[in-house]
């Protein structure tokens, strides 16, 4: 047996790492009130803390399905939460823990929808890939890539119908941004000047494969932003101050008539694409400089910097951390939906029975 | 009261929805000025404007996302796609977004919206413009297909879509658009989605068919009347809930059953319809059903049309076999 060649074209740990921007300290200055901030750090807190139980809850054998956890990128939905209105949608992918928790989902009966239970915010029928909280405006978590561009359009749409001024934020990564309905829906929101913001959380990886060896241009989302008639925005996706600036001049421009924004959120994830896969493919080096532009301990800092009291951050940090201890709680106590569930919320009529 | 082709009476149900539910609006491509490819949307654009009846770019799975997305979000969107062999760009949203999402979700989101199709050949136009794919739809839990094949039930049944609770696939006849005229009241009304309508009534056999071939198998049905056969013809109307208890009902009281569609015959619609007859009839059965259909082969350029439709030919010749056993 011939030895394998090294070959960085396919052991993509052997290429050339992608090593993050340095922050821009001008951040810390921006007008942004204590409040917002110290809501933000409890968010990534919370996020970080939530996300972190899931996966040891997926290494006891309790999650029913995949989890894709998106440690690493929290500042991101962070920063958009923030800026939006209560009543403005959220679409987001798969790897939509984040969002959910970040637009008020309750932390157990997010948990205990992964852990596929009656007590579950879907009542343990949409698992992981699929938190959607109606009322808090969290309008679906979507598994098939691309699709819910154009799904978002539609809410957006409906917002501009009714005269609302809601915003749909419409999140997803940088593989994405090859796929037709992305491209579709650029199209439609921007020939119908829809409130829509669509925000490309680019992690640098389309779940195995680097994003540039697949994509025609350097930065998968911005680069095309001109062919639609669209400002190429990026920011550094690891700031929740850079992430909530940008959040809110696109939804304050789609909320007052000026149409839609594509956002390039430059981010990485800690971990592996989805359940326990160690994410072995990227280089240690680039792995090392990205967890060392880890958006949490950065914060941390500047709001030290910014005065507010190790305390305060401290205190925030222990309340979380009972918020996701009694998630945990909720989530284990919940019953297992029983076989009847399977026919149920079919159709309107309730069933499937008519059809089995 | 006018008298109505199935194109105008579809024309007329939108107009009527318009009217009545500000909730809905028709999306699709050349829908507005252009009034469709069939110019069953003509002159709503003028009536509703722009924002109602709004043309969209070429892009059936950004159509689709975007009823779906108008859907979950309060609006009652009517999507047109202008033939069904052109949906499967939109597959994607259909099936896994359309159908799923009161059941992924719980019953949370609903997705309360229509996709209108033009579907069937003998326009000669070749694959694409002639697909009888149905049964592709049919097999999606989460989904209802309704396929009239009269003027009358045209308009009931594009009402009761619009207003169902579940998002509805409706399917419109081409080469029937035009090829009859009745009286369709003018005033709101329902066709319930999911019963047969017994068109016929008889006691010596029943055929089983839907939209398109209709035409064929009411001719088929005159031609058997005429050599002193009992025919009871029944037309299905509603493919997805499939009424089985109608179906049964009848051949149980006829004891043969030809089952006719467009499709090709391999998984087609008959083949559910059959197992279903097997399951529930058996012993009222006098002889095998017999199902006469599409071929299985892609569907032809104009020229080997007629060959590839069931003719009332076939239909005629299936039903005396059926009555020799
Ligand atoms: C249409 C479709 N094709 C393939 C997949 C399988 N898949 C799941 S995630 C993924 C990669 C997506 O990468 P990206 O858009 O960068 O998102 P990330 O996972 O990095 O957040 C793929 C190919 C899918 N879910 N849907
Ligand atoms: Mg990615």
């Amino acid at each position: 047996m011939p030895t394998e060649i090294a070959d960085p074209r396919y052991d993509y740990a052997l290429r050339p790492p992608r090593l993050p921007q340095p922050v821009d300290e001008s951040m810390a200055s921006q007008p942004i009130d204590t409040d917002i901030r110290l809501g933000m750090y409890r968010k990534l807190h919370l996020l970080r803390q939530w996300s972190k139980r899931a996966h040891d809850l997926f290494l006891q054998n309790l999650v029913k399905g995949t989890t894709h956890l998106s440690l690493g990128q929290e500042a991101v939905a962070t920063g958009f939460s923030t800026a939006m209105r209560p009543d403005d949608y959220t679409f987001a992918t798969y790897r939509g823990h984040a969002h959910s928790l970040s637009r008020g989902m309750d932390p157990g009966e997010a948990l205990a929808e992964l852990l596929g239970r009656s007590n579950g915010v879907l009542g343990g029928k949409g698992g992981s890939m699929h938190l959607t909280d109606v009322e808090k405006g969290m309008m679906g978590s979507y598994a098939i890539i691309g699709a819910h561009l154009c799904i978002a359009n539609g809410a957006a749409w409906s917002a501009q119908m009714r005269g609302t001024d809601q915003v749909a934020v419409c999140f997803f990564g940088d593989g994405t941004t090859n796929i037709g309905a992305f491209h579709e829906a650029l199209n439609m929101a921007k020939i119908w000047s829809l409130p829509v913001v669509f925000v490309c959380e680019n992690n640098l990886y389309m779940e195995y494969t680097p994003i540039d060896i697949v994509t025609a241009v350097p930065r998968p989302a911005a680069d095309r932003a001109p062919a639609y008639g669209l400002d190429p925005i990026v920011v550094d996706g690891n700031d929740p101050d850079a992430v909530y600036l940008t959040a809110k001049a696109a939804i304050d421009k789609a909320r007052s008539g000026g149409g839609p924004s594509l956002i390039e959120a430059q981010t990485y994830r800690h971990g592996g694409h989805s359940r326990a896969d160690p994410g072995k493919y990227r280089p240690a080096e680039e792995i090392e400089a990205w967890k060392g532009r880890d958006p949490i301990p950065m914060y941390h800092d500047r709001l030290l910097t910014l005065g507010t009291p190790e305390e305060t951050l401290t205190g925030i940090e222990r309340e979380v951390a009972g918020v996701v201890d009694a998630a945990t709680e909720f989530a284990k106590s919940g019953p297992e939906p029983g076989e009847a569930e399977l026919f149920r919320n079919v159709w309107a009529d309730g069933g499937a029975e008519w059809r089995n | 009261m006018a008298e109505l082709n199935i194109a105008q009476a579809i024309n007329s149900a939108l107009d009527t929805a318009l009217s009545s539910d500000d909730r809905v609006l028709i999306l699709g491509e050349d829908v507005g000025r252009a009034g469709g490819v069939f110019r069953v949307t003509d002159g709503l654009r003028n009536r509703y404007g722009a924002e109602r009846v709004v043309d969209t770019p070429v892009a059936e799975s950004g159509i689709i996302g975007a009823a779906f997305g108008l859907a979950v979000a309060g609006m009652r969107p009517v999507a047109e796609i202008q033939f069904l062999g052109f949906s499967y760009p939109a597959y994607d949203q259909i099936v896994n977004h359309v159908a799923r999402i009161r059941n992924r979700t719980n019953h949370r989101h609903t997705s309360p919206m229509v996709i209108r199709m033009p579907y069937g050949g003998g326009i000669g136009a070749a694959e694409h413009h002639s697909e009888s794919t149905e049964a592709v739809y049919v097999h999606i839990p989460g989904l209802k297909v309704v396929v009239p094949s009269t003027p009358k039930d045209a308009r009931g049944l594009l009402l009761a879509a619009i207003e169902d609770p579940d998002p509805v696939i409706f399917l419109e006849p081409i080469r029937l658009y035009r090829a009859v005229k009745e009286h369709v009241p003018d005033i709101y009304y329902t066709v319930d989605i999911g019963p047969l309508r017994v068109e016929r009534e008889g006691s010596d056999i029943t055929l089983v068919s839907w939209g398109a071939m209709m035409r064929e198998t009411r001719q088929a049905a005159g031609i058997l009347a005429e050599a002193g056969v009992s025919v009871e013809v029944l037309d299905l109307r509603t493919l997805s809930p499939l009424d089985r208890d109608g179906i049964v009902a009848s051949v149980e009281k006829t004891g043969r059953a030809v089952i006719v569609h467009e499709a090709p015959l391999t998984a087609g619609l008959g083949a559910e319809i059959a197992a279903t007859i097997q399951e529930r009839a058996l012993y009222s059965l006098k002889t095998p059903v017999r199902r006469v259909t599409g071929w299985d082969t892609v569907f032809p350029l104009k020229r080997s049309e007629h060959h590839y439709l069931p003719s009332v030919d076939r239909i005629v010749a299936a039903a005396e076999s059926a009555l020799e056993d």
